[in-house]
């Protein structure tokens, strides 16, 4: 889930730009003011949000401006504890399987959409079908892919043979079936993405107009877009899902340069951060005290090897693969270049998903110059003893990337510079098209937090987003057992087994997971963040006036 | 006169045409798939990705796409953006926007640039003159942007007379500090080129005829060489209401004001084609407009110029 986030980041980088001849900010701070005061339930607060690439309409929504906010307003069967990242049911009374192929799922009765119709298991069903079809237009439109049929709807080329999925069938009001193609152990995971979500009556009229005035069945209804301006949204009182908010509603409010955002925030004009901008990451803290927002996050920054390049193919240039990883101080550029915003990492898979492992990388990913030295020679050396890393330039990347060539350079002696392309769209084309000829920067944010979603989606021969064509058979093996396990926790610990095999090869070198670090006004307390970096909008309390 | 204003309105026709034209292809030589873009670092789906295209006529051969581009612009049409909303929406969203923040800014501008630009020119080589020189000098050498964290940081966090961003866009007396910001830079070429042009013209032949004529003093100044002074400020105006609407792109970011930069800078980095040149367009028909307008204020201003 990415383009958006790359979006933000360009921003970022200008913000850097002007801000590196401006004067700092001068913010006053307040020190530790988290006093809880009495709350005021029909509070609304503003979020520091981004306009809406696409109408909103749930699997429309692939970038963070319009996600977050079909997050607030929909709510499928299932969806990820925001405390731990487990799955819960929120529509679904149950969701059952014997083979990992075929599910039953039984909907809870009392749902009812913000038109007052009530939640039925064909409001799932109608929408996957619509979704999935290609006519529609719909970038989340693969997420269906799994499921049996999905292939008349959304077939590679020319236009679709049927309306429905053949896997998809409504039993009674509250009861449906979904058969897959084949079993995927943790597809219940998948349930809890926004693309899943049920749709109303009243959306296949006329889906276009619907996409400007949504109507869901999520803990806030949709009240007004006012464009590049500001969405609003209000608490739902007939929601019947786990969260209930606590406050009255959510004012998503539109910036371009973060920069100001945090200016607003600082004089309470904002009531929630998206991310600090870079140049005041020094000293949000002091400035916020104990309203800044310091966590872990489902992403992490690598920097992957083009595996297809022959030069790589041998099987003792793992051992240089590994040397280089050892040759990167993580510690010191997390805190000095990247201003503490970074955590280094030591394994694949983002902490906060489950599965997730504490140093599957091991020693490989701690620094030591003298066994990374020792390593390369051992494996006949990079080569052309010279490594370049391709990147964006307009993502905020030059300066860690220029960071870890250093590393690498002075603690072995290679060569390395790093190749920024103009902008994101144009690395990727290089990229995807396979021309890369040493490194590249790759990154991953989790579509659900499961560990399967950092391992066989980026590593899993031919995975779309295997950039460096990696390919292992035992790591296939291990994917292929993961997914026809009957239990998560099985998948998850299979994966676990497939992350091992990463360690022996590394084919990516894991640098650092993101966090999110952000802050909250005075007018509002309990602020939380999940680990797709998104506040829990339900739990935020509003203090009363 | 009215065969002059005839002939330039016909001369922007092919004015017009070529900047759509060029504009229109630049946009696409810019590396990059918009629309394989809008997966970001996903994989993108093949299959979806020819259906967009398709639905949006983005697979027809790039002079097809100009052809119909063209034809629909003919019709009033601006086409469709990236997100399915009709172009001229974001249009008629952002311009009264951007409109408002120019005016005012240009307002400011004339009005204490005419201003200052005519007292120092009347006490040419005196303190305040001297005084009017350095100002304008440090206007002109510090950057928009620096200026405008400048003054955030004084007026907002410092001070706290003004929210530190525009909290509604459409709000006059919000928009005063960017338009300061914005418009102080041209405020201090005004300045210059009003007092040069005074101390200069305050030497001519007819200022002596008026003054020996035994006009009152507020009427030599104000018709005759304030008049006939502002021939060079107004050909600096006429173009710069165009550079005021459209390099109001840090501005309206520093203080986050929702305007035509706003969304030509969202655009230019989503390579939304019909965005782009939709607001380009309306931005060279402004210029257009601006500069036939000068012209026809020549007359006005001196005698001695007439339009056949």
């Amino acid at each position: 889930m990415r383009g958006a986030s790359q979006a933000k980041w360009v921003v970022a980088a200008v913000a850097v730009a002007l801000a590196a001849t401006a004067c700092g900010s001068n913010g006053a701070s307040s020190g530790g003011g988290s006093s809880t005061g009495a709350v005021n339930a029909q509070g609304t607060f503003s979020y520091q949000s981004s306009e809406p690439q696409n109408p909103l309409q749930p699997a429309n929504a692939m970038e963070v401006g319009g996600g977050r906010i079909i997050k607030q307003l929909f709510k499928g069967l299932v969806d990820y504890d925001p405390a731990d990242g487990k799955l819960r049911n929120q529509v679904a009374e149950k969701i059952e399987t014997t083979d990992a192929t075929n599910y039953t799922v039984t909907l809870k009765s009392g749902w009812t959409f913000h038109d007052g119709t009530p939640v039925t298991a064909s409001s799932f069903v109608d929408a996957w079908n619509w979704s999935a079809n290609t006519k529609n237009n719909q970038i989340n439109s693969d997420w269906f892919s799994d499921i049996a049929g999905y292939t008349d709807v959304h077939p590679d080329a020319g236009d679709p043979k049927a309306e429905t999925m053949s896997g998809l069938k409504v039993v009674d009001d509250t009861h449906f079936t979904i058969q897959l193609t084949g079993p995927v152990s943790y597809f219940q995971y998948k349930l809890g993405y926004t693309a899943f979500s049920p749709l109303p009556k009243a959306f296949f009229t006329d889906p276009a107009k619907y996409g400007q005035n949504p109507i869901g069945n999520g803990p806030y209804k949709f009240v007004s877009w006012e464009h590049n301006k500001a969405i609003t949204v209000a608490a739902y009182d007939k929601y019947a899902g786990l969260d209930k908010p606590k406050n009255g509603g959510i004012v998503f409010k539109n910036y371009t340069q973060p920069e100001a955002a945090y200016k607003d925030l600082v004089s309470d004009n904002v009531d929630v951060l998206d991310q600090v901008d870079p140049s005041d990451l020094a000293s949000y803290k002091t400035d916020l005290g104990s309203r800044a927002v310091d966590q872990a996050q489902g992403a992490i920054q690598n920097i992957s090897f083009a595996m297809y390049q022959d030069a790589w193919k041998p099987v003792d240039k793992a051992k240089v693969r590994q040397g280089l990883s050892m040759a990167i101080d993580r510690d010191t550029i997390t805190k000095t270049v990247l201003n503490g915003s970074r955590q280094p990492a030591n394994s694949w898979v983002a902490p906060g998903a489950m599965g997730y492992k504490d140093n599957t990388c091991g020693d490989a990913c701690k620094y030591d110059p003298a066994k990374a030295k020792q390593l390369i020679t051992e494996g006949g050396g990079v080569p052309d003893n010279k490594i370049t890393i391709v990147y964006n330039s307009d993502g905020g990347h030059k300066e860690w990337v220029d960071a870890v060539c250093n590393s690498i350079r002075q603690a072995t002696g290679v060569e390395c510079v790093g190749d920024p392309k103009p902008d994101f769209k144009t690395s990727r084309d290089i990229i995807k098209k396979k021309q890369v000829q040493s490194m590249m920067r790759t990154g991953w944010v989790q579509d659900y937090p499961l560990n399967a979603n950092f391992l066989r989606d980026v590593y899993g021969t031919g995975a779309a987003a295997n950039d460096g064509s990696y390919s292992n058979p035992e790591f296939d093996k291990l994917a292929a057992e993961a997914d026809k396990a009957t239990t998560v926790e099985k998948t998850a610990e299979l994966y676990q087994q497939a992350e091992a095999q990463l360690a022996k090869d590394m084919p990516a070198i894991p640098l650092w997971y993101y966090k999110t670090t952000s802050g909250y006004s005075n007018n509002v307390q309990n602020v939380k963040f999940d680990s797709f970096g998104d506040p829990v909008f339900t739990q935020v309390e509003v203090k009363q006036k | 006169m009215g065969r002059f204003v005839a002939r330039r309105l016909l001369q922007m026709i092919p004015v017009f045409l070529g900047t759509v034209t060029l504009i229109f292809f630049m946009v696409h030589i810019l590396p990059g798939d918009p629309v394989a873009a809008m997966w970001g670092d996903k994989a993108v789906d093949p299959a979806q990705l020819a259906a967009f295209k398709h639905a949006r006529g983005l697979d027809q051969p790039l002079i097809q796409q100009y052809l119909d581009y063209l034809g629909k612009l003919f019709r009033g049409d601006f086409g469709m953006a990236m997100d399915g909303r009709p172009v001229i929406d974001k249009i008629s969203g952002a311009f009264p926007v951007t409109l408002r923040l120019a005016l005012l800014a240009f307002a400011i501008e004339i009005v204490l640039g005419v201003t200052i630009g005519l007292f120092a020119g009347l006490r040419r080589g005196k303190a305040f003159d001297k005084g009017t020189l350095v100002l304008t000098l440090l206007l002109i050498s510090i950057p928009v942007p620096v200026l405008g964290f400048i003054f955030q940081n004084i007026f907002s966090t410092q001070l706290g007379w003004v929210t530190p961003t525009v909290q509604d866009s459409m709000n006059l007396g919000q928009l005063l500090l960017p338009a300061i910001v914005l418009g102080s830079l041209s405020l201090a070429y005004v300045a210059r080129l009003t007092r040069t042009s005074i101390a200069e013209n305050i030497k001519a032949d007819y200022m002596r005829t008026a003054v020996a004529k035994g006009l009152p003093k507020r009427k030599v100044i104000g018709t005759h060489l304030l008049r006939n002074s502002m021939i060079p400020v107004v050909t600096f105006l006429g173009t710069d209401l165009g550079a005021l609407m459209g390099g109001a792109i840090v501005t309206e970011g520093i203080f986050n004001v929702k305007g035509v930069g706003f969304e030509l800078y969202h655009a230019i980095n989503l390579k939304e084609g019909a965005t782009v040149s939709g607001f380009v367009v309306v931005l060279v028909l402004v210029y257009l407009a601006a500069s036939l307008i000068v012209d026809l204020l020549y007359a006005v201003l001196d005698p001695r110029i007439r339009y056949a």
